[in-house]
């Protein structure tokens, strides 16, 4: 059986993962829903079809801005291990971007946000270079654009 | 891997002053990492909202991951209701399934028979993953070279590296699984594409038989093992 389909090696492969220490955990109340500004972040590694998009490996710590209204996206992710039929069918079972504008007009939530990012999933063990680097300054992008609350999806 | 790095993220926002939402199939990292909040989603890698091309079910999905914006304290992670297996999802249906052929060369003429197709889904979707390494024109003369490594030709004197036979594969991956999702007559399963690329096309046949010449032929594992998904053989 392959290892995506396995639940067993997903679930040992879960279990033995590395993880890194974080030190502060914050855990923020944010606005009502109805008047929030969201956005999403995955770490899908999409990019614009067309543009480098991420490096092989797991030094690549850089993200990629997503526009609201961008659609024309590629899957970065290198991995074979997970499923890509997905995606390939419908970009919204990774980033539901299309979800989120229906739950604006529904006035679900306040307003999607005029950007969105992606990062590679594959990192080092220790997730530094996204902790002290590029996962700071995306969240300060989203803090001056008015986001409140993020939305994170992985594959 | 993914799960560790969404996590990882969460927090980063959350010291910034964001408030965070994740989904995962992986509740133990959530877990173990502390995550503010975690909505954890039994479905395949890969598919964090759980099912393509059904709005209602990724609505529930998304609705039920902000919900937890309403609980007073956290850590907090909850399981959404609905798991979805892996392994017992329905094969991909086409009246345009391919004929297999025992001709290690027959996958050009293959792709090459898909191009119209790739052309429609990307004019439709307007995304393709193709293009890591190589664009869609490209694929056939790839598939071309793997079956001359099937036949024992030397990976390296075709012009290969590593990464860039890696990437290649993938793009052929890419461009069928692009391609079946255009053809199928039923949904999308999990690992539908995959299985349909691998078991019933020449170029999935051809990946693999190059994969086996070249660890039958005393290749370094660390250049054929990952050109397919762990465990197909």
């Amino acid at each position: 059986m392959i290892f995506g389909k396995d639940d067993e090696a997903i679930k040992r492969f879960e279990a033995n993962m590395p993880l890194p220490e974080i030190q502060a955990k914050n855990f923020n109340q944010s606005k009502p829903l109805h008047l929030s500004k969201v956005a999403i972040v995955t770490t899908a590694a999409l990019h614009p079809v067309g543009t480098r998009g991420f490096e092989l490996g797991d030094s690549d710590f850089h993200y990629e801005t997503l526009p609201s209204h961008a659609r024309d996206l590629s899957l970065g992710h290198y991995s074979v291990n997970f499923d890509r039929g997905g995606f390939a069918a419908d970009i919204n079972v990774v980033y539901p971007i299309d979800r989120l504008h229906e739950f604006a007009e529904d006035l679900i939530i306040g307003e999607v946000a005029g950007n969105h990012y992606s990062f590679a999933g594959n990192q080092s063990e220790t997730v530094s270079d996204i902790r002290m680097d590029s996962g700071p300054d995306c969240a300060q992008k989203m803090l001056i654009e008015g986001v409140d609350v993020v939305l994170l999806t992985g594959t | 891997m993914c799960p560790r790095t969404v996590c990882t993220l969460a927090h980063v926002f959350e010291a910034a002053g964001l408030s965070t939402v994740v989904i995962t199939s992986m509740r133990g990292i959530a877990n173990r990492m502390g995550v503010p909040r975690a909505l954890h989603a039994s479905f395949p890698l890969g598919r964090p909202l759980g099912k393509p091309r059904d709005k209602t079910f990724q609505s529930e999905v998304l609705r039920a991951a902000f919900d937890l914006l309403t609980e007073p304290k956290g850590p907090v992670i909850k399981n959404f209701p609905i798991s979805i297996s892996s392994i017992e999802g329905e094969p991909l249906i086409s009246r345009f399934s391919p004929k297999r052929s025992l001709n290690n060369y027959a996958a050009s003429e293959e792709a090459l028979s898909f191009k119209p197709v790739y052309d429609r889904t990307c004019l439709k979707t307007a995304r393709t993953s193709v293009g890591k390494e190589i664009s869609a024109e490209d694929i056939p003369h790839a598939l071309q070279k793997f079956a001359r490594i099937a036949e024992g030709e030397s990976w390296e004197k075709l012009g290969y590296t590593v990464a860039s036979m890696y990437c290649t594969s993938l793009d052929v991956r890419s461009y069928y699984e692009e391609v079946a999702t255009e053809i199928a007559e039923n949904p999308i399963s999990p690992w539908a594409t995959e299985q349909w690329f691998y078991e019933k096309t020449d170029a999935g046949r051809i990946i693999l038989e190059a994969r086996r010449a070249m660890r039958d032929n005393g290749v370094d594992k660390s250049v054929w093992f990952g050109l397919v998904p762990a465990g197909r053989d």
